[in-house]
């Protein structure tokens, strides 16, 4: 925790997260990207929605928004437009972002704003007791799918990228430090930035799909994810059931704020009062 | 005051927004209010403000909230079913006492109902339509002159109380084009919000002063704090205490409460006398003022109050004016909405509701006729 303790409402604290929840690590991890890149602690804006992931907000010793279900990017568009000189970091779980927040998600990418998303993933509703989200895999149990869940499940990284995002990376709790590395370049780009970092909710997801403890659910990140680099030497076999981490996607595309500030120029400049 | 102009409703409200000092609009497109996005999407940024057309209505709310927290006034516009979806998120700026104006170009509902029909059918949509208790500032202009001073009044007492305040316009004031004199500038009182001077260690975000509203500080200063929806502390923090939440509740209420008589506009026409007084709001009040003036001429003394702050409801300018009437004649373009209000501070035998929900406004005689017979004319 060096360093970033002055980043911490140390009133806020102990925070609600479950026994070996995965939230605290990406929190951490979230923080040492502040740290490394000496952002202005008073230009830095934190949003987020509703759910376990999103109570982070509240831990954090900057201007935070905790907003209503699947609705931070919209406050995160509104705070970026409104004063484009901010670092605006959202923070969101998988169900926020891309169920009830689906629509925003895509439009934000696709505005390209400057602000950079870190999805918490743990593949269901922990908050609310352990429903399905729309990343639940295939197969896997939750409370709203008794039987087993009958629906695919989005890529994150492959939807982002489709809706215009400039930045597109994945990481995992168990890949803290690589975690960070990923957030840093993430507030680096100057464009939407998406982060999906896989983390474990061993209570609400992992007592009921049989993953074990916390220890053995990071372990199971370790073992499934495979380095961005290494997936060019692999067979489509060695892949199988695997997923990628690292920086997946990165491009140079107009950021929406920036574009504004250029036509206000361009109406001035035609003396547009 | 600049040189008259044929103005619109909604241009005016605009206009407005801009005189108030508005820098920020989100709004999604909808019938009838879609001018006020069309003109500040060209006016703003030629006054150093933000336009953005958001992907839907929820987004356009949650966009004006964000922008509002960082220091600028914001606005958005829309209509019936564009202010049910945006309902969570105004309950959301009450109790994180976020200042913005939502305006309600009202049409004929319910759902897509008739979108170019004028309709006063949002009273209590309103009043009631986010979860949970609240004091509400909804305010609804009569011309297209009054339009514009409200609008600015809406911002003034977002800025003040700290809350969102809706403008119920009605698709006749939002479209209807009148000659207007604007005031100048400099002629328009604006309000900004109260904003902290202390030390930012010192802090708290929702500590009232004796008003009721806290200072608020600018993302961005320094002055970090922690806004939510849940109930929270001074400080922002979420907060289980139940003391902490009644005092909380109680204060998203009495802090418009005791500002009342501030916030109540309203205008009398021959009421001093009135044997038969109309109560009216929005653009009903102008059969209703021509309706009163024939009974006049017919020798029944009628009078017109016309409610321009709708919300927080003007009960005891209401049970004033209606003292000394034989009946309180109420049109409105609803199925009875505002009515119900009135017969809480009028007895009941003494009211008599108009309504009218057909997409089509009021005639004069159709409020005439009602006096006349009140007024024990033939
Ligand atoms: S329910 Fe799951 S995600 Fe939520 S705090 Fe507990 S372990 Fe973490």
């Amino acid at each position: 925790m060096a360093g970033i303790e002055k980043y911490l409402r140390q009133s806020a604290l102990p925070h609600i997260w479950c026994p070996g929840c995965g939230n605290g690590i990406l929190l951490a991890a979230i923080l040492r990207a502040v740290d490394k890149l000496g952002l202005d602690q008073k230009k830095t804006v934190v949003v987020s929605g509703i759910g376990c992931s999103s109570r982070a907000s509240g831990y954090m010793n900057f201007n935070t928004v905790h907003t209503a279900h699947g609705r931070a990017l919209t406050f995160a568009t509104g705070i970026k437009l409104a004063k484009p000189e901010l670092n605006v970091i959202v923070l969101t779980g998988d169900g926020d972002a891309t169920a009830i927040g689906g629509n925003h998600f895509i439009h934000a990418a696709r505005r390209n704003v400057d602000i950079t998303t870190v999805i918490f993933n743990n593949s269901i509703y922990g908050m609310t007791g352990g429903q399905y989200s729309p990343l639940t895999p295939m197969d896997a149990k939750a409370t709203t799918a008794p039987f087993g869940h009958i629906e695919r499940s989005f890529d994150i990284a492959a939807l982002a990228i489709a809706a215009g995002a400039t930045y597109v990376a994945r990481g995992t709790a168990f890949h803290a430090q690589l975690l960070t590395d990923l957030v840093v370049k993430g507030i680096e780009n100057k464009g939407f930035s998406v982060i999906d970092a896989i983390t474990q909710c061993p209570i609400s997801y992992g007592r009921k799909n049989k993953m074990g403890s916390a220890a053995d659910m990071l372990a199971w990140q370790r073992d499934h994810a495979v380095m961005a680099q290494a997936v060019a030497k692999m067979s489509p076999e060695d892949l199988q059931g695997k997923f990628v981490i690292g920086e997946l996607y990165r491009t140079v595309a107009p950021e929406y704020t920036a574009e504004y500030d250029k036509l206000i120029a361009r109406v001035e400049k035609k003396g547009g009062k | 005051m600049a040189k008259p102009q044929l103005m619109q409703g909604n241009q005016a409200c605009a206009v407005g927004a801009l005189a108030a000092g508005v820098k920020f609009f989100a709004g999604y497109p909808i019938t009838p209010s879609t001018e006020v996005a069309e003109i500040l999407a060209e006016m703003l940024p030629k006054f150093g403000g933000k336009f953005i057309q958001m992907e839907d209505e929820i987004a356009s709310m949650g966009a004006v909230c964000g922008a509002a927290l960082t220091g600028v006034k914001a606005i958005t516009a829309t209509s019936g079913p564009g202010f049910s979806l945006k309902q969570e998120l105004i309950g959301y700026a009450a109790m994180a006492e976020i200042p913005c104006v939502i305006v309600n170009v009202q049409r004929l509902g319910p759902s897509t109902g008739k979108p170019t029909s004028p309709a006063q059918g949002d009273v209590m949509q309103a009043r009631w339509g986010s979860h949970g208790d609240r004091g509400v500032i909804a305010l609804s202009p009569t011309s297209v002159r009054e339009t514009f001073d409200i609008t600015v009044k809406a911002f003034n007492f977002a800025e003040k109380f700290r809350t969102p305040v809706i403008l119920l316009l009605d698709e006749v004031i939002g479209h209807m084009r009148e000659t207007v004199e604007l005031p100048e500038s400099g002629e328009v009182e604006v309000i900004d919000r109260k904003r902290p001077s202390g030390p930012p260690e010192d802090y708290q975000a929702y500590k009232p002063d004796a008003d009721g509203v806290a200072p608020m500080a600018d993302f961005g200063e320094g002055y970090y704090y922690h806004v939510t929806g849940l109930v929270h502390d001074y400080k922002g923090m979420p907060s289980q205490n139940n003391a902490l939440t009644t005092e909380l509740i109680d204060r998203l209420h009495t802090k418009i409460e005791r500002a009342r008589d501030e916030i109540t506009i309203y205008h009398e026409d021959y009421t001093d006398d009135a044997d038969v007084l109309v109560v009216a709001y929005g653009g009903t009040t102008r059969a209703a003022i021509a309706a009163v003036k024939e009974a006049r001429a017919q020798g029944v003394k009628a009078g017109l109050l016309t409610l321009v702050t709708i919300w927080p409801f003007p009960g005891e300018i209401v049970a004033k004016a209606a003292q000394k009437a034989k009946k309180v004649i109420v049109p409105e373009l609803n199925y009875g909405q505002l009515v119900g209000e009135i017969e809480r501070y009028v007895p009941r035998e003494k009211v008599v509701s108009l309504t009218r929900y057909d997409g089509e406004l009021f005639r004069p005689e159709e409020i005439l006729n009602p006096i006349i017979t009140a007024g024990g004319g033939k």
